[in-house]
Parts: structure tokens; sequence; C-alpha cells
């Protein structure tokens, strides 16, 4: 039950996502085709909001619920991240989905996409095999 | 209520709604917001294994997979009690080159054409699906994150690897669209 703050973060995430068409494979064409500016709006303006926030959060040392010190880890850069990213970026345009939208989808009733989420676990496995064998 | 809640949002009201989940979840615990470790998750718990990059306390991690739990709630919520009656409102550009690949019904969430259980026999069908789903997962947990993770929370964080990911999302989502895409949409 100390989790339940989560499922209504996600219950509202998911709706949100849902409302702004952002699970609709379309909507990902149309951003990638660069003919509409609803993508990069949402997107831009998620960011903006998502930056203030954590400038204050640093600036005014703000503290958990709980009263922890708020943190946020850095990451460090590998090559992973360009390889890795151009796969998913296929990944992304094949199926309109990155993997917040595909748990929106699943929910919205595109049962199908039970097959895409299954698939990308499965490469998300193969991953975790072959990783020290990869470029990093 | 109901007509608010179920036509679409403009950008200007979803994308920072979208943007608060950063300082929700660091709020709430301390957790950076980022999807595509949902997916590990999965694997570390699901599947009996003895690789390394599995093996780790994965009930540490079930706030990430109860924020799952919501999200897929949200979809019902969003999508079946109150989903919404009309077509999605693409630009008219975005149809006229979709139906130029051959795609005709512009109705739901993504091609019908497409996505649908008998369509995952076709070589189309399998190669968005199932290869799609595969890019999806081996990729973001390559570079480490996904669109929140990255293009979201780490640019928040003003990370720069977190840039190069993004712009390699791109670059890998316009060479799809555009040069491999209208190939697979023709098979």
């Amino acid at each position: 039950m100390k989790y339940i703050n989560y499922f209504f973060a996600g219950l509202f995430f998911g709706f949100v996502l849902v409302k702004a068409e952002v699970i609709s494979w379309f909507r990902i064409q149309e951003m990638f085709r660069f003919q509409s500016f609803h993508m990069y709006g949402i997107i831009g303006s998620a960011l903006m909001v998502a930056m203030l926030s954590v400038f204050i959060i640093k600036k005014l040392k703000l503290k958990t619920i709980s009263g922890e010190e708020i943190k946020i880890e850095g990451k460090k850069f590998n090559w992973g991240y360009v390889i890795g990213g151009i796969i998913f970026g296929f990944g992304w345009a094949l199926t309109g989905a990155c993997p917040g939208p595909l748990y929106a989808l699943m929910g919205s009733g595109v049962l199908v996409i039970v097959v895409v989420l299954v698939s990308a676990v499965l490469g998300t496995y193969c991953y975790g095999v072959f990783k020290e064998k990869l470029p990093h | 209520m109901k007509e608010l809640l179920s036509t679409p949002w403009p950008w200007y009201v979803t994308g920072p709604l979208i943007g608060l989940m950063v300082p929700l979840l660091l709020v709430l615990g301390n957790k950076s917001f980022g999807l595509s470790a949902s997916l590990r998750h999965i694997c570390a718990a699901c599947i009996p294994t003895k690789t390394k990059y599995f093996l780790y306390d994965w009930k540490k991690e079930i706030w990430n997979i109860v924020l799952v739990a919501g999200i897929i709630a949200g979809g019902i919520l969003g999508g079946i009690v109150f989903e919404n009656p009309n077509e999605v409102r693409l630009s008219e550009s975005t149809i006229a080159d979709l139906s130029a690949l051959g795609l005709s019904n512009y109705h739901g969430l993504g091609p019908v054409e497409v996505f649908s259980f008998q369509s995952l026999l076709t070589l189309r069908g399998f190669l968005i699906m199932v290869i799609g789903g595969f890019f999806v997962g081996f990729g973001t947990r390559y570079c480490g994150g996904c669109t929140s993770g990255h293009s979201i929370t780490g640019l928040a964080n003003l990370q720069w690897p977190s840039l190069v990911a993004t712009c390699s999302f791109f670059a890998g989502g316009l060479l799809m669209s555009w040069v491999i895409l209208p190939y697979i949409l023709n098979l």
C-alpha cells in the first residue's frame, strides 16, 4: 500500500497521454515528418516545466514528503546512448510508441499492443544477455 | 464535464501536465521519472536468469511497476471510459503522405490495416509490431532511457548525455520514417 501514490501518479500520466494523443501512431508519423507542431509543443513545454521544477527544487533545496533530501542521479556518457538511441528511434517510428505510451495504449483497448510489449520485454532481455559484448 | 474529459486537450495543457511528472515523483519519493526501466524490472521479476544485468533487488523498484499499472488504468480511463468519439485531427499533408503509402483508415490510434492480430501474420505487420517492439526494448535499455528518462528528465537536469540520446532517437526515427518505413508499408 505504500506505493499507492505512484498508482495515482501513473493514472494521471496515462490519462494525460491519451488526451494529448501522443499514443497515436499517426501523431508520431506527423512529428517525424515535421507536419505539425503538436508533438514538439508537448515535448517542449513538458521539458520547460520539468526544467523549471528541477531548478526550483535545487535552488530551494526542497525535500520529499518524508523529509529526505531530493537527489537526481546524473548519467555518464557512453556510446550506447548513440547506438541504442538510434535503435530505439527505429522502434519509435515503427510502432509509434515509446514505453510510456505502450502501456497507455494497452489500457485504451488496442489489445494487439500486448504483442509489441512482449517483444519489447524480449528486446530488453536480449540486451541484458549481450550487454558485455556490445560496444558502449 | 464528460465532454471536457472526452475531447483531446491542446498541447499547451498536456505538455506542462506531463512535465509535472518530474517534480511529482521527486517529491513523492526521490524517484526519477523514466519508464523504460520498467521493461528491465519485468525481466528481472519474471524471467529466471543468471544474467548479471537482471540480478538486482527488483523489489526495491516496485514503485515503477505500480506506476506502470497506473498508466494502464489511465489508458482505460482516457481511452475507453472517456473515449474521444472523433478521429485524431491530423495535418492534411500527413494524411496525403500516408495515403500515398497505401493507408486509408485514419480512425482510432493507429492504422487498423497494420495494428491487428491478423496483420501479425504478414511481413509488414510482423516488422512493424514485433521487430519494432524489439527495437524499443533493446534500444531504450542500450541507451539507458527513453523519451521520459532522457528527453524530459535528463534534459531538465541539464545532462548533456541525454541530449545526445535525444538527438539519436530523432536520427533513428527520421531515418525510419523517411527512408525505410515507406518500403515496409508497401510490403
